[in-house]
């Protein structure tokens, strides 16, 4: 597979940042055994740098094994080769360095607000006094400052984000790995929940791989759009750098003349992926859901 | 409004059933009154009985011990349940061994264990729970069992990305889920621990409401029957009214329970 990308995109990234990535993927390839005895290839040969205080996306079609890699960085799944080094160290079992924020609902629904974030604290040691107070302080810094006392079905799907948010926070890990996690949210919605990622990720930039099918949205978030290719056996075709000023407001940002090129750039390698990804049927629902 | 109406129909539909009852027991147009009365008594009696039996003293006591056999028969089945469940949820190797048994064990009617329980533990309130626990048993087990099996992968894998060791993932994740499933069938549990003492208590006893209700029937006492049949109704009810409040406490987290907003 040829690349695509932008030739000054994967040199830079790593100029200015501390010479060892946060996440350094290494030919890592994942392969699902399946039920009925057959495998599948999710992802081939990834390659793929994530220095601290990167903000870096991965774009691709449906499908594409985007997750797939992204659980490979957390340690939930382990590739068949390949290597995964976290801070240089070759990662064994999960990794404890990073938090996840998941797509589904991942709250425990028979906790509330306040015990949801409270209950990250917990396998740290801290005392249930000091963890009650950190956890109010959280959920105030997501704007639920009245809500501690909901259970999740009580929140609204962007509150139940806000609050899984604080949960991974609160533990203030040093990677901090996203999976599609304003997916299921309204277009509104999205748009202030990712102004409020950005708000708390610009405090103290850490190490962030976000998954996203949204393009735009990984612009207007992203120092760096990864483009995958479409799968099985999906790799990296492209990794663009994302210059825009910071701080962004993500809403404003999309009008921007900047943003168009870049969005130009990076589409034209990744209509190639989203066309063939629907050409191996991949895309049914979509194109069932134009017809209709 | 529409609650009037749905409670009138309700009490409609009883005017109805004891209207007719009376009708075909006390009038000859269906045969002979005695012979029919013999059979069906008549409402006016079993009422009459229940309401004598129900301020007299004496039923409370056999109330009491039905209440004790289904209360023990349903806490030592539940620990039990639960017990099994997790050990059977967490080793699949157990779990895939003991599996025929378990399915042959419960496909079993449990009232052809009555006269075993009798025999091993004699005529007492214990035959009753050894009954009821073998009912109880089983649906505890089958749900705690569903419910340690079925935690939503998304909500475990977050948990252990926060860093949970195993314990804490039994105390925040596996229990809590498992014990949405035993109170989801918590009215189930407790209908069948009564079964199994009234069950029990009819086929070999000296106390509780099946032996009351077996007494009657055994000199042909229909009236006695049936204020038997209504006094466990009645009984049952009472139950039920108790488990659905302690239901409604323990499960305020789930949608529809108590949607309140503040």
């Amino acid at each position: 597979m040829e690349l695509q990308g932008n030739p000054q995109a994967g040199a830079g990234a790593g100029a200015h940042a501390p010479a060892e990535p946060a996440v350094a993927l290494g030919g890592v390839d994942i392969t699902f055994h399946l039920a009925d005895g057959g495998r599948y290839q999710a992802v081939k040969g990834i390659d793929l740098n994530v220095f601290p205080g990167e903000f870096v996306s991965i774009v691709g079609p449906t499908g594409c094994g985007k997750s797939t890699l992204l659980n490979a960085a957390a340690g939930l799944l382990t590739p068949s080769t390949g290597r995964v080094d976290i801070f240089g160290k070759p990662l064994a079992g999960l990794n404890r360095r990073a938090g996840y924020l998941f797509q589904q609902d991942a709250l425990m629904p028979w906790k509330t607000a306040l015990e949801n974030v409270k209950v990250a604290l917990e396998p740290m040691g801290v005392s249930d006094k000091e963890a009650d107070q950190r956890a109010r302080e959280w959920l105030a810094r997501v704007g639920l400052r009245t809500f501690v006392d909901r259970y999740p079905h009580m929140l609204s799907g962007g509150q139940r984000k806000r609050v899984s948010l604080a949960q991974m926070l609160i533990r203030n890990p040093e990677i901090l790995l996203m999976d599609e996690p304003f997916g299921p949210l309204d277009a509104q919605t999205r748009q202030i929940m990712g102004n409020l990622l950005l708000d708390l990720w610009s405090r103290d930039r850490k190490a962030l791989m976000f998954v996203t099918h949204d393009l735009e949205e990984a612009i207007a978030l992203s120092d760096r759009v990864v483009v995958m290719s479409a799968g099985p056996a999906a790799g990296i075709v492209a990794d663009y750098k994302v210059t825009l000023p910071r701080p962004r407001d993500i809403a404003d940002i999309r009008l921007e003349k900047a943003f168009h090129e870049i969005h130009r750039d990076i589409w034209t390698s990744l209509k190639v992926e989203v066309q063939k990804a629907y050409a191996m049927g991949e895309g049914r629902e979509l194109v069932g859901g134009d017809v209709s | 409004m529409k609650r009037i109406k749905l409670l009138s129909l309700q009490v409609l539909v009883m005017l109805v059933f004891l209207g007719a009852w009376h009708v075909v027991t006390t009038t000859s147009l269906f045969g002979d009154v005695k012979t029919l009365q013999f059979f069906f008594s008549t409402p006016t009696a079993v009422l009459t009985r229940t309401f004598k039996q129900l301020t007299s003293g004496d039923i409370y006591w056999h109330l009491g011990i039905t209440l004790t056999e289904t209360v023990l028969a349903f806490v030592i089945g539940s620990l039990a349940g639960i017990l099994f469940g997790f050990a059977f949820a967490r080793r699949e190797l157990l779990s895939a061994v003991f599996d025929p048994y378990i399915k042959a064990a419960n496909a079993l009617p449990r009232v052809v264990l009555a006269p075993i329980f009798a025999l091993w533990f004699g005529l007492g309130i214990w035959s009753k729970v050894a009954l009821g626990f073998t009912l109880v048993f089983f649906i505890v087990f089958f749900n705690v069992y569903q419910g340690v099996r079925e935690v939503s992968p998304t909500i475990l894998a977050n948990a252990r990305m926060l860093g949970m060791n195993e314990r804490q993932l039994f105390k925040h994740v596996y229990w809590p889920s498992a014990l949405t499933w035993m109170f989801s069938s918590l009215h189930t549990s407790v209908g069948f621990a009564l079964v199994g003492a009234v069950v029990g208590e009819y086929l070999g006893s000296s106390a509780g409401l099946g032996y009351k209700i077996h007494e009657a029937e055994s000199v042909f006492d229909v009236t006695g029957v049936f204020s038997g049949m209504l006094i466990l109704a009645i009984f049952v009810i009472a139950i039920d009214a108790v488990v659905t409040l302690v239901e409604k406490r323990l499960l305020v987290w789930r949608p529809g329970q108590s949607a309140t907003t503040a």
